[in-house]
């Protein structure tokens, strides 16, 4: 649809900041204010309760030394791809089988796409429940198809895995519903001409669905990236960073810093360093969509 | 002949191909949730017995008799309630408009602005807010809560609406303007009303965000003041071993977030790809 009307003038548009400004103010108070409030503690020296002092970089600097906090960032990493890349495949998998039209396709849309709405807290619960190494439901499976049983969340080596899984169980379905929604506004001329022409199957997904469906694909991997370097709840819950610190991620370290050790100094410094790293990356996948939406 | 055989044969494998699709992608789904409900119907002698008892011969419904009677679990829902409502309330008096406003004013550079609080964790906001709420002496109540579940409420609201105003056809609101309404009433009678469907769904998938959301009530909450996720969690690292009460302790907390799913998900899909893409 193309709507041609003369390109209103600034004057005209003015009005409509009335709409705006309410929430902008709030904005400002509950999201901006809280930012500033960050960098400025990041630069000083402050346990809640004891007195302040500026120090400066000290905070940054004390952190590139810290071994816990390189450490996390190893952990917050390797969860990321992985709680990245899997949900991606499976859910562009699921989103071509629910893009098909079957009997009660409504119906078991909604059963899958349950696990994403459903409360964090308690899906982390159930899955703490289900990783239990002698009484665990997980470990009764694995020896039902003859394999020995995990440690799951109680060894260092299986722990990120292990939560991963439950990552992917929850995430999936987020893949799924935004790449339905790329499959769903796919034109049909490409098709009827491509099927005139006696293009395979394959090489119609490849050459025509993929490169249509790729700018969705990006939007998903940008915000499962982002909600995957931020991951909390999950890994608080389950295994709360253990055992050791095999499982601390940047989050739950932070939480450390700040609540259990009230280092609310350190704790900013590493704030700042992670909204740096999650606008950075965000920047660089806004900047591939383009290109690929450019191609 | 041999060719329509041969046609039926592949149609038949492609049907019975996608059942069995569909039902892969379903099972660890519908696994986890029945395995949830299966521990909250049995008696712990049943949950903790190897191997695991799948269906309760005897099921029972002491697991939530149990999760009411020893925590005041009615006090944490209507905690709950009153943060959620009132943190989805603020979000619509607050979003809708200024969604409006963007929309029509094109002034995508303010709604960059919530795309980055989106980025950010919300555990940030969380040690100024703290601090602040402090000096404030508002720890203790729900409404620091209720506050800062508006850092999670109003970008969703928002960030649905544009696109959902956006798809509003200008003309009526121009009818309306010639017929001598103000903007503000246009907004009212005019794209109020037509933006409904776009409302509901950003109410709810507000609220539900609202009420799975965990951290910020960990932080600001005080016993009596607990949100149902901080409950339930509570519930997890004092006893670790009563799964019955656990199970059904989990299965309460999701309960109205998987109604509101199941009655609005067609709503959901279309509010989730429309509004991821923009």
């Amino acid at each position: 649809m193309v709507v041609t009307t003369v390109k209103p003038a600034e004057r005209h548009l003015r009005p409509y900041f009335r709409f705006i400004w309410p929430a902008l103010i709030v904005s400002v108070l509950v999201i901006v204010f809280p930012w500033i409030f960050t960098l400025w503690m990041s630069l000083q020296d402050w346990r809640i309760g004891s007195a302040r002092t500026f120090v400066g970089l000290d905070n940054y600097v004390g952190l590139l030394t810290n071994r816990r906090f390189l450490e996390s960032i190893g952990h917050t990493i390797y969860f990321t791809i992985l709680a990245v890349a899997l949900p991606m495949i499976l859910g562009t998998l699921s989103a071509l089988v629910f893009h098909r039209k079957f009997h009660g396709r409504g119906f078991f849309r909604a059963i899958f796409i349950m696990p994403m709405m459903a409360t964090p807290v308690a899906v982390s619960l159930i899955w703490t429940m289900m990783f239990h190494p002698q009484l665990g439901v997980l470990n009764y499976l694995l020896s039902l198809v003859g394999l020995p049983p995990s440690q799951w969340v109680y060894a260092p080596s299986t722990v990120i895995p292990s939560l991963i899984l439950v990552e992917v169980w929850l995430w999936t379905p987020f893949v799924m519903i935004i790449v339905l929604g790329g499959l769903a506004s796919l034109p049909s001329e490409p098709y009827e001409a491509a099927m005139i022409d006696g293009v395979s199957r394959w090489q119609m997904f490849w050459k025509i669905t993929f490169p249509l469906v790729a700018p969705f694909l990006v939007v998903a991997l940008i915000m499962r990236a982002i909600d995957a370097l931020k991951v909390f709840e999950t890994i608080w819950v389950i295994s709360n960073g253990g055992p050791g610190t095999a499982s601390e991620v940047l989050n739950i370290y932070l939480y450390a810093q700040a609540f259990s050790y009230n280092e609310i100094g350190t704790a900013s410094a590493v704030v700042v360093v992670f909204f740096a790293i999650i606008v950075a990356l965000s920047l660089v996948l806004l900047w591939a969509r383009q290109k690929a939406s450019w191609n | 002949m041999k060719v329509r055989t041969k046609r039926r044969i592949g149609r038949a494998l492609d049907k019975a191909g996608l059942a069995a699709a569909v039902a892969v992608l379903l099972a660890p789904c519908l696994f986890v949730f029945f395995w949830v409900l299966s521990l909250s119907l049995k008696y712990d002698i049943d949950n903790t017995a190897w191997p695991p008892v799948f269906w309760p011969e005897e099921p029972t419904l002491d697991n939530f008799v149990k999760v009411f009677d020893e925590s005041p679990m009615f006090l944490y829902f209507w905690n709950s309630v009153q943060v959620t409502g009132s943190a989805t309330l603020a979000a619509l008096v607050l979003g809708v408009p200024a969604a409006y406003g963007i929309a029509r004013a094109r002034a995508h550079k303010m709604a960059a602005v919530l795309l980055l609080s989106r980025m950010t964790p919300g555990l940030s906001y969380l040690i100024p807010l703290f601090t602040l709420f402090q000096v404030l002496g508002l720890i203790g109540t729900v409404w620091p809560i209720a506050l800062t579940h508006l850092v999670i409420t109003l970008p969703i609201v928002v960030w649905i609406m544009i696109g959902f105003f956006e798809t509003l056809p200008l003309e009526l609101e121009e009818a309306a303007r010639i017929d001598g309404a103000t903007l503000w009433q246009s907004f009212c009678y005019v794209s109020l009303p037509l933006a409904r469907p776009g409302i509901v769904v950003g109410a709810i998938l507000s609220f539900i965000s609202s009420w799975n959301n965990f951290i910020f009530g960990a932080v600001f909450a005080g016993r009596t003041t607990r949100t149902m996720p901080v409950a339930v969690y509570n519930m997890l690292t004092f006893e670790s071993f009563a799964w019955g009460p656990l199970a059904a302790a989990a299965i309460v907390v999701m309960l109205p977030v998987i109604i509101l799913t199941i009655i609005i998900q067609k709503e959901i899909v279309q509010g989730l790809s429309t509004g991821g893409v923009k």
